[in-house]
């Protein structure tokens, strides 16, 4: 692990895997999506249930994407390494688009679902608060002109977030409890068919294959853009 | 410790202070609702520990983004970080202070708009903003302590804090309620965030200093 | 006596200066020269423990945790830390119950405005001090607390020829106590001391 600390050899290593992880991911959607248009209507939700397989993933992905960020952030913050800064760096934009990407489809998966575009079910209205978690974070990280400093600063925050996260789930189930009658269909959950599980663990991994792909780039043009602007200073006046 | 406490008090209380600014705006907040959905006082009671929970959330973050910012740009914040108190003591001495100028002041005007939103009862609310508001003073001392560099820090502070704070109002406005079992769930939440928050606070305000 | 080997300095991925090494004995004050953005400043904070250097230890006495190295420093930076709300007494007397060092904080209060001659301006608000008042009640504050490191971000800024005179007496005091200060400064001081010029 810690050999591809080093920038130079994480290129390397970088650039020979992003190739294969992105066409994994190409793969993998289109075997998922072919998987998702041939199951069966759901006896209950119709053609509709075929939403499931682009969002549930993607909220999936969104919250994979804290943690990794979260993770990287605690590497950062003790061991003090740029990389992890940069790792960390480059997860929130990702993970901010796949809950936005999860928030979208959630409503277009509502729409016929609930007749509303937009529920106050706890899953959303946890994702809708997740969003602004990733948007206070970049926010944050845009503010401070010092990158050492900016990574620190919002190490600590991405920590204080992950541990608010389990609560503000929490409180969010147990208000949607209080306020929201049983007759509201449950959204994915243990209720699921089992035809629906291989098209929706297919396009899970092409997601999570699609992350990793995009979080490497992420972290590989970051890593460039730091040397050609130290190679500018190095340069200058 | 008590120095912080009793010096940020003073200032909180002076003229130009926080602590009636934020009872002001709390009270404006309040006074600008029944404008917005009208004066039928059961659908006001019906909101009313909705509305004033958040009302007080937002009146609680108003000054926040000067609870160190205003000594690190004076320079302070040097001489007080290089002082005997750990810098953990002296954030906790700055929420302590943070919340009696502003959490517990707000819990005191709550009755008067509790009867002007037609509650029957200003007792849970009370309670339940009592217990509650030392957490926001807690959470939203991380994010002045994350955010006392920047400039415009005070536009990005609510952004940062307000998600952190959803379990505060979703529990404070339950408790309000007297809906069974969000009083302790709130007290759970406000004691663990004054337990952590001096420590990320501290670890923030540190990093902050380095520069 | 402060050791500082081998300390280099970054800022923002830049060198400010390389293996710095030097000492600065008990009684002795050193003045830090430099153009500007040579990192004097950046030094200071090193010296006091704010900033991490990037390699390189320092050492006051026996300490080296930076933590505890700042429970020996006397700060005056840019700034004065003086509120503007507060009077120069209030200002004073807080700081010296901050830190904990005297039984008769008023006393030593009053003593430590005598000695910077600002005694008239006691019950003064910040808000109406000039800065070089401002400089005059940092300097007060750094005798009040009585700390054996003295950190000093161009003190003569802003002071009148009175008060610059006034200002090298305090110095020279505190190392006559076997105190030692570190004094990043454009003009001379007016003390006999060691002089390192970064670049």
């Amino acid at each position: 692990m810690l050999r591809y600390a080093n920038p130079t050899r994480f290129l390397q290593l970088s650039s020979a895997l992003v190739p294969w992880l992105g066409a994994a991911s190409a793969a993998l959607f289109a075997i998922g999506l072919y998987l998702g248009f041939r199951v069966p209507p759901d006896y209950q939700q119709g053609e509709t249930v075929r939403v499931m397989f682009i969002h549930v993933p993607a909220a999936w992905t969104a919250m994979m994407g804290y943690g990794l960020m979260a993770a990287a952030s605690l590497v950062g913050l003790v061991w003090r390494h740029p990389l992890a800064d940069t790792a960390a760096r480059a997860a929130a934009p990702l993970g901010a688009l796949f809950t936005a990407l999860g928030l979208v489809t959630g409503s277009l998966w509502g729409r016929p679902m609930w007749g509303a575009w937009w529920v106050w079910d706890g899953r959303l209205t946890s994702f809708l608060l997740l969003e602004f978690l990733y948007l206070g974070y970049i926010a944050l990280w845009n503010a401070i002109e010092d990158e050492t400093r900016a990574a620190r600063v919002c190490a600590i925050l991405a920590l204080v977030g992950a541990v608010n996260l389990p609560i503000i789930e929490f409180s969010v189930d147990w208000w949607t409890t209080l306020h929201q009658g049983e007759s509201i269909l449950r959204k994915g959950g243990p209720l699921i068919s089992s035809v629906y599980l291989w098209p929706l663990f297919t396009m899970a991994l092409a997601y999570t294959f699609l992350f990793f792909t995009l979080w490497l780039l992420r972290i590989e043009t970051e890593i460039l853009r730091r040397r050609a602007r130290n190679a500018l200073l190095a340069e200058g006046p | 410790m008590s120095a912080i406490l009793f010096r940020d008090v003073r200032l909180a209380a002076r003229a130009g202070g926080s602590a009636m600014l934020a009872l002001a705006f709390f009270a404006a907040v309040a006074t600008l609702v029944p404008l917005g959905v009208g004066a039928d006082l059961r659908l006001l009671a019906k909101i009313a520990p909705g509305v004033l929970w958040v009302a007080a959330v937002l009146a609680a973050l108003l000054a926040l983004d000067r609870l160190f910012q205003a000594d690190f740009e004076d320079g302070s914040l040097d001489v007080v970080a290089l002082a005997p108190p750990s810098l953990e003591a002296t954030a906790f001495a700055k929420i302590a202070a943070h919340w009696l100028t502003t959490g517990l002041p707000l819990t005191l005007l709550s009755p008067l708009l509790a009867v002007m939103f037609g509650l029957e009862t200003s007792g849970a609310l009370f309670v339940s903003l009592l217990i509650g508001t030392p957490a926001v003073s807690a959470i939203g001392a991380i994010g002045a302590g994350l955010t006392l560099s920047i400039r415009r820090g005070g536009l990005i502070l609510p952004l940062i804090v307000l998600p952190l704070l959803a379990p505060a109002v979703i529990f404070g406005a339950g408790a309000a309620q007297e809906v069974a079992g969000a009083l302790p769930l709130l007290a759970a939440f406000s004691l663990v965030a004054c337990v952590l928050s001096p420590f990320a606070t501290a670890a923030a305000v540190r990093l902050n200093l380095g520069s | 006596m402060l050791a500082v080997e081998d300390v280099t300095g970054l800022r923002g991925g830049r060198v400010l200066f390389r293996k710095l090494s030097f000492t600065v004995g008990a009684g002795a004050a050193l003045a830090l020269e430099g153009a500007n953005g040579t990192g004097k400043t950046s030094l200071l904070r090193m010296l006091a423990g704010f900033l991490a250097p990037a390699a390189g230890t320092i050492r006051f006495g026996a300490v080296s945790e930076p933590e505890e190295r700042g429970r020996r420093v006397g700060w005056l930076g840019h700034h004065d830390a003086v509120k503007p709300q507060m009077t120069v007494a209030e200002t004073l007397f807080f700081f010296a119950r901050l830190h904990g060092v005297a039984d008769d904080i008023p006393g030593d209060v009053r003593a430590a405005l005598d000695a910077v001659g600002l005694a008239r301006l006691a019950d003064l608000p910040g808000q109406y001090l000039s800065a070089g008042q401002k400089k005059r009640v940092a300097l007060a504050r750094l005798k009040l607390t009585g700390r054996p490191l003295w950190l000093m971000d161009e003190p003569l800024a802003s002071l009148d020829t009175a008060g610059k005179t006034l200002a090298s007496g305090l110095i020279a005091a505190h190392c006559a106590g076997g105190g030692v200060a570190v004094i990043a400064t454009h003009e001379p001081l007016g003390l006999d001391c060691a002089r390192l010029v970064l670049s």
